[in-house]
């Protein structure tokens, strides 16, 4: 459920770039196994002593040697500049966590299983893929997953890779500006009737949903999901904008 | 421990004293729900008053609307870091809510239940005295769905997923029981100056 018992030190081992806003962030820390969807919470101590502290979900999946953050980076942000202009192999940070025991998802929970994922709100539904992935097939998973271009879509590649492995797993990219990639993605805005359409040609109704995203986002998609039939009680929802990390 | 090359960035001297350890102020007015947004029919809206299963009153829209009416000014603090200045509110202090009903506090502990299934317990104590209402707007304007309208309850001095959106009712309970966060490993109180997040917290 969530391990709260203190902050612990955590060593930076490598940083990768996955988009020219989001970067990975390595981190070698003696957490408990966290579940997929779960976030950290990060602190950060300036040489005064002052702190700054934000959650980050846990990108990666459970049980892997190193705990991967993928952050976005804010231009008026306080921390996530941090991670982008300065972090690097050998820093030490602080972590706390595994945090949270709503937005998870369990390897034997019901599908069919819904994903839906607006810029780096694909993190914590990357971690659901990557443990769905390594334990094999598993229930039908549609992955809608939008960004303003392709360049945007941090992990489409090995998204790809586990959709080719996986004929149970579904995956439509959504551009809102660029071209797609692919016949089968979308170049328009996901609204309800889009949602409605994709729900149609996947031909079947979620029991699970998960949408994290920014607000605007999360409102459309969950409201899209209701009036599509889906049961309330089975979406669940995370979102950010708002207060810049 | 200093995390090499953060130097952060500190609240003005003014803002200091208004931010719980941890909080940094945000402009916006973010938005945090575990589920989809309900959107209540203000026709079948009503609020119930129970102690455990039993009603002791219950008020539709019109007759909630009727109820004296109580502004507060302040700040407001979310678990997830962001604090928000200078907010207004208007509403049903609880005070009078009990008044109304013509009901002392049965129990020291609370359920405040949602229509979406949510709920989040808060101990009387950090209701009663002015310290709490049943808000209906939000800076002069109904409130808005997305956060928490028609009526959200309004615990300033907690965090704000104690904060309650689509509020349907307070249960008196004769334990203090868990609410959804607080089954899911977020702090039974709450208080953001003794920065009490999660359950471990002291």
């Amino acid at each position: 459920m969530s391990s709260t018992s203190g902050w612990q030190s955590a060593t930076i081992a490598s940083v990768k770039v996955r988009t020219p806003r989001l970067k990975s962030i390595f981190l070698r820390a003696d957490l408990e196994r966290h579940l997929a969807g779960q976030h950290v919470d990060v602190r950060l101590t300036a040489d005064d002593g002052y702190q700054a502290r934000r959650s980050y979900s846990i990108a990666s999946a459970p049980g892997e040697a190193l705990v991967e953050l993928a952050i976005e980076r804010l231009d008026d942000g306080e921390v996530s500049p941090y991670f982008h202009d300065v972090a690097e192999a050998g820093d030490a940070i602080e972590l706390l966590g595994p945090i949270g025991g709503h937005f998870v998802w369990h390897p034997e929970d019901a599908g069919p299983l819904l994903l839906v994922a607006g810029g780096s709100g694909v993190v914590p539904l990357l971690a659901m893929l990557r443990q769905r992935a390594q334990l094999g097939a598993a229930v039908p998973a549609l992955l809608l997953y939008s960004a303003r271009e392709w360049g945007e879509l941090a992990f489409a590649d090995e998204l790809q890779g586990y959709e080719a492995q996986d004929a149970s797993l579904r995956i439509r990219f959504v551009t809102t500006r660029g071209p797609g990639l692919r016949p089968q993605d979308l170049t328009q805005r996901l609204d309800a009737g889009s949602l409605a359409r994709q729900l149609a040609g996947w031909g079947r109704m979620p029991r699970a949903a998960y949408v994290c995203g920014a607000t605007r986002f999360v409102e459309t998609i969950a409201d899209g999901l209701v009036r599509g039939g889906v049961d309330a009680g089975a979406i669940r929802t995370e979102r950010y904008g708002g207060g810049a990390a | 421990m200093a995390t090499r090359g953060f130097t952060g960035r500190r609240p003005a001297a003014s803002n200091a004293q208004r931010l719980p350890p941890g909080q940094h102020e945000t402009n916006d007015f973010p938005v945090l729900s575990h589920g989809p947004t309900p959107y209540v029919d203000l026709a079948n809206w009503r609020f119930t008053l129970s102690h455990g299963p039993r009603p002791l009153a219950s008020w539709s829209w019109d007759e909630f609307n009727a109820l004296p009416q109580t502004r507060w000014s302040g700040d407001i603090h979310c678990v997830t870091t962001w604090s928000k200045f200078d907010t207004q509110w208007q509403g049903v202090a609880i005070d009078d809510l009990l008044a109304a009903a013509g009901v002392a506090a049965p129990t020291p502990f609370v359920l405040a239940r949602s229509h979406d299934g949510y709920d989040t317990n808060v101990p009387f104590a950090d209701l009663t005295a002015g310290r709490a209402m049943i808000a209906t707007r939000f800076d002069g304007a109904p409130l808005a769905s997305e956060h928490g309208g028609p009526a959200r309850l309004l615990v300033p001095h907690l965090y704000f997923w104690k904060s309650a959106k689509w509020v349907e009712g307070l249960r008196f309970t004769a334990r203090d029981e868990a609410g959804f966060w607080e089954l899911r490993g977020y702090h039974m109180r709450g208080d953001p100056w003794r920065e009490q997040r999660y359950t471990n917290d002291p």
